[in-house]
């Protein structure tokens, strides 16, 4: 099989361990300036890590899981971002010591006067809820840590036996990749506003997950395949599959987004509109409208055509697109409880050198390590001759 | 079977009266790769009016055949435009304009729950006009059968092989010079395939006079069918326990009255039970003569008066009558109730309020009986009284 063996560039470690500097003086200032303000946009940037890591080992897993040949020459940029999960470990720690100022639940005083938050405190309590945030990061861990370990032996052994052993691991993660992202959905979002509650919010979550991924995996690989790291065999067709997989989740991502606020809209039931209406009031509005347009109305007739899926410049720039759209997701998930209208100074900018950074130093460090191609996956040959 | 199958479409190919018009040439192979190799080289040599036939789609034939983009793309998406245009015209003149209706307290028409609707109707219309479209554009619809089909060519392209045709209609054409490119890019069972003489007559067999007789038979048989079904036979009961009884029900045919209306109007001087008339409906206070109480002031009629004065007029008046309900300053401020000039009222005034309204309080005469109307006054009165109690109340 052929694998190219170009290295990647030092250039692409150094610029991501500046931006990281850049993006971690600001939440650092950030936190000194106004505690609670850091936070919340820490928890931002938590958020949107955790998206990339666990959707990077979803994708992975969805492979085996289905069967697919198509996207085996791009399964390691997935593992590669996956490579984020070990470090959520450290990235979680400055949540766990702000959860005060994130978290009203976390107030006794203010638990012993609410009959609602008293009712729901046998779920909504500390202990508990450190026991979940080890559980989801430890089932992420172990589960990265054999799907990648499985498929890196395979580059030198070829062993069909070990893709058929990450087959039967896909089928366990599946359930609790779906539980896990939940809770972990529920516990850092959701839980902000503790009176609130939508049984689609888990669902909602793994949407922006998926699209936010599918875009991160199709602009690296377009960038990776336009400076040819990857095989010059891989075409436009599976590019085209990577564009239609964004699409339809997209699509996905809509159709849960809307299944959440028509269901609120049509009971009108005070308890659960309040949660849209602090998004629909003191400019969250102009937010919120922006997000509709930004995430699915312009994406969608953009993406609509076949011809903006096989050409690799137009795909590359709709997934840049499609990330900041799931920042901008994430942004309005959390900061309305931050404050009453949106806010925008240098401390949000910390996110857009952070995240970018420090994925770019992952995949730096994995790169130097790993080949950029499943050399010895037996479906690489299909995946490479894979057709429309 | 599959044996059998193949021996009776031989049979059935013979069948078909064939003219002399070429439509093509056709040729078979055996396997995926010779048929893709075959595509390539046939749109390598110019022809560009052929088609390739196989039992399921295969990878890669699009590029090997090099075919163009089609319009089926655009096609749709007009096709979509189409149905959500129809589905927020449907909904805005129906619940906007023609039988507004006020639900849940929401607009007449509003795009939130028209969204659905749009959703659906977008995709039924894309749906519905790709079918017909395919019909009637691509498969040219009046032409009914491509003459491809019941020759001995399409019985293995669509079963154990795989088949090239190239047509007629190409420029480059030649009988001879195309099979022997066929057999040249490995095509074996090349195969001359002639119009079916159907196909050349000029007109086509659905404008036939019997066709169109079968259709105005099936239309009318399936129209009374339908209608024998939905309004006849639906409404055949299996069990019909309770169901018909020994009245009449209102709006329907009865013999018992000479007009043979199930509805009369009482008898003049007769009251219907539970509906006792009020003499002063609508009449100005000058003429009204005040009745009074006949329910008499005891525990019983108090609580009874208390219940229904919460439900019904504490929402204006207060749970005591003072006028400081929580709907004060959203509607015309009501009075107190404890006035001198109520105080001094007969039951009968306080009872005709209630019933006839007065001003902007309307009548509760339609939701509250008479008998609990007379109880509130007596409730009323035990709140005046408690207001304005007297030294001698005193134990
Ligand atoms: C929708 C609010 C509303 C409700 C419900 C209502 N009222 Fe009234 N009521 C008023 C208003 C306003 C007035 C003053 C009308 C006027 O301008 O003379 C009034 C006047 C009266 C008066 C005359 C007071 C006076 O000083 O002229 C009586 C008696 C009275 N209401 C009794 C009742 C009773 C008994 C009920 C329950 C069956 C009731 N009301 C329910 C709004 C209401």
């Amino acid at each position: 099989m052929e694998s190219i063996n170009k290295p990647i560039p030092d250039k692409i470690s150094k610029l991501g361990y500046l931006l990281t500097g850049i993006g971690l003086l600001i939440i650092v200032v950030s936190f000194l300036v106004d505690k609670q303000r850091g936070a919340f946009d820490y928890l931002w940037i938590y958020m949107f890590l955790t998206s990339v890591g666990i959707g990077g080992l979803a994708l992975t897993a969805l492979e085996y899981l289905v069967g697919a040949t198509w996207s085996v020459p791009f399964r390691r940029v997935c593992e590669f971002l996956a490579g984020i999960i070990p470090l959520l470990v450290i990235l979680v720690m400055p949540l766990i010591f702000s959860m005060h100022d994130l978290f009203h639940w976390t107030h006794p005083e203010a638990v012993a006067n609410d009959p609602i938050l008293k009712a729901k405190a046998p779920y909504l309590n500390m202990n508990f809820f450190m026991i979940r945030v080890v559980f989801c990061i430890l089932v992420w861990f172990l589960f990265y840590y054999f799907f990648t370990k499985n498929s890196k032996k395979q580059d030198t052994s070829k062993d069909p036996a070990l893709t058929r052993k990450n087959i039967k691991l896909s089928v366990a993660f599946a359930p609790l990749f779906f539980i896990s992202l939940s809770i972990a959905a529920i516990d850092w979002m959701m839980s902000l506003e503790p009176h609130w509650f939508s049984t689609i919010y888990g669902v909602y979550y793994f949407a922006g997950t998926i699209v936010c991924t599918l875009a991160i995996v199709t602009f690296i690989s377009i960038h990776l395949k336009e400076n040819g790291y990857l095989s010059p065999r891989l075409g436009n067709d599976q590019f085209y599959s990577l564009g239609t997989l964004l699409f339809g989740f997209n699509i996905f991502w809509g159709y849960i987004a809307f299944s959440q606020y028509i269901l609120i809209w049509y009971a009108d039931i005070p308890e659960e509109t309040y949660w849209y209406m602090m998004r629909w009031h003191n400019g969250w509005q102009y937010v919120s409208m922006g997000l509709l347009f930004i995430h699915f109305v312009i994406p969608f007739l953009v993406l609509l055509p076949r011809s903006v899926k096989v050409n690799l410049k137009t795909l590359k720039i709709m997934s840049i697109w499609m990330v900041f759209a799931h920042m901008l997701d994430l942004y309005w998930l959390i900061m309305p409880t931050y404050s009453k209208s949106p806010v925008l100074g240098w401390q949000e900018l910390g996110i857009f050198f952070f995240a970018p950074g420090l994925i770019m130093i992952v995949f730096g460090m994995k790169a130097s390590k790993e080949n950029l191609t499943p050399v010895g996956d037996p479906k690489l040959e299909a995946g490479l001759n894979f057709t429309l | 079977m599959l044996k059998k199958i193949l021996k009776l479409d031989e049979e059935l190919a013979q069948d078909v009266p064939r003219s002399h018009k070429v439509h093509s040439v056709a040729a078979l192979f055996d396997t995926p790769d010779e048929i893709t190799h075959a595509a390539r080289e046939t749109s390598n040599a110019g022809y560009d009016k052929f088609d390739v036939y196989t039992p399921y789609p295969l990878h890669g034939m699009d590029a090997a055949m090099r075919m163009k983009d089609t319009n089926i793309g655009k096609f749709a998406f007009l096709a979509g435009l189409t149905g959500i245009t129809v589905a927020v015209s449907m909904i805005g003149w129906m619940s906007g304009i023609d039988y507004q209706n006020i639900i849940g307290g929401k607009p007449y028409f509003n795009l939130t729950a028209s969204i659905p609707i749009m959703f659906e109707l977008t995709i039924l219309l894309t749906g519905l006009f790709c079918v017909f479209g395919m019909l009637l554009l691509w498969n040219k619809l009046p032409q009914i059968s491509n003459p491809l089909h019941d020759t001995n060519f399409m019985k293995y392209a669509s079963s154990t092989r795989f088949g090239v045709a190239i047509e007629a209609e190409d420029a480059q054409f030649d009988v001879e010079k195309v099979k022997a490119f066929l057999a040249g890019v490995g095509g074996k069972d090349i195969e001359v395939v002639y119009y079916p003489e159907e196909n050349i007559q000029k007109t086509s067999p659905i404008f036939e006079k019997k066709f169109i007789y079968l259709l105005i038979v099936v239309a009318v048989v399936t129209a009374l069918g339908g209608y024998g079904a939905i309004g006849k036979l639906v409404n055949i009961l299996p069990f019909d326990w309770m169901h018909n009884q020994f009245r009449v029900n209102p709006q329907t045919r009865s013999d018992i009255f000479k007009d043979g209306r199930s509805m009369q109007r009482p008898v003049d001087g007769t009251v219907a039970r539970g509906f006792m008339p009020y003499e002063y409906t609508g009449m100005p206070d000058s003429l009204v003569k005040l009745l009074s109480n006949p329910v008499p002031m005891n525990e019983f009629s108090i609580e009874r008066g208390k219940k229904q004065y919460n439900t019904y007029c504490s929402p204006c008046h207060g749970y005591f009558g003072a006028g400081d309900s929580r709907m004060n300053n959203q509607f015309p401020n009501p009075p107190t109730l404890h006035s001198k000039k109520v105080r001094d009222w007969a039951d009968g005034n306080i009872y005709n309020v209630m019933t006839n309204g007065q001003n902007v309080m309307p009548s509760y005469a339609k939701q509250i009986s008479r008998d609990d109307r007379w109880a509130i006054v007596n409730y009323i009165r035990v709140l005046q009284r408690a207001e304005n109690a007297k030294d001698t109340d005193l134990p």
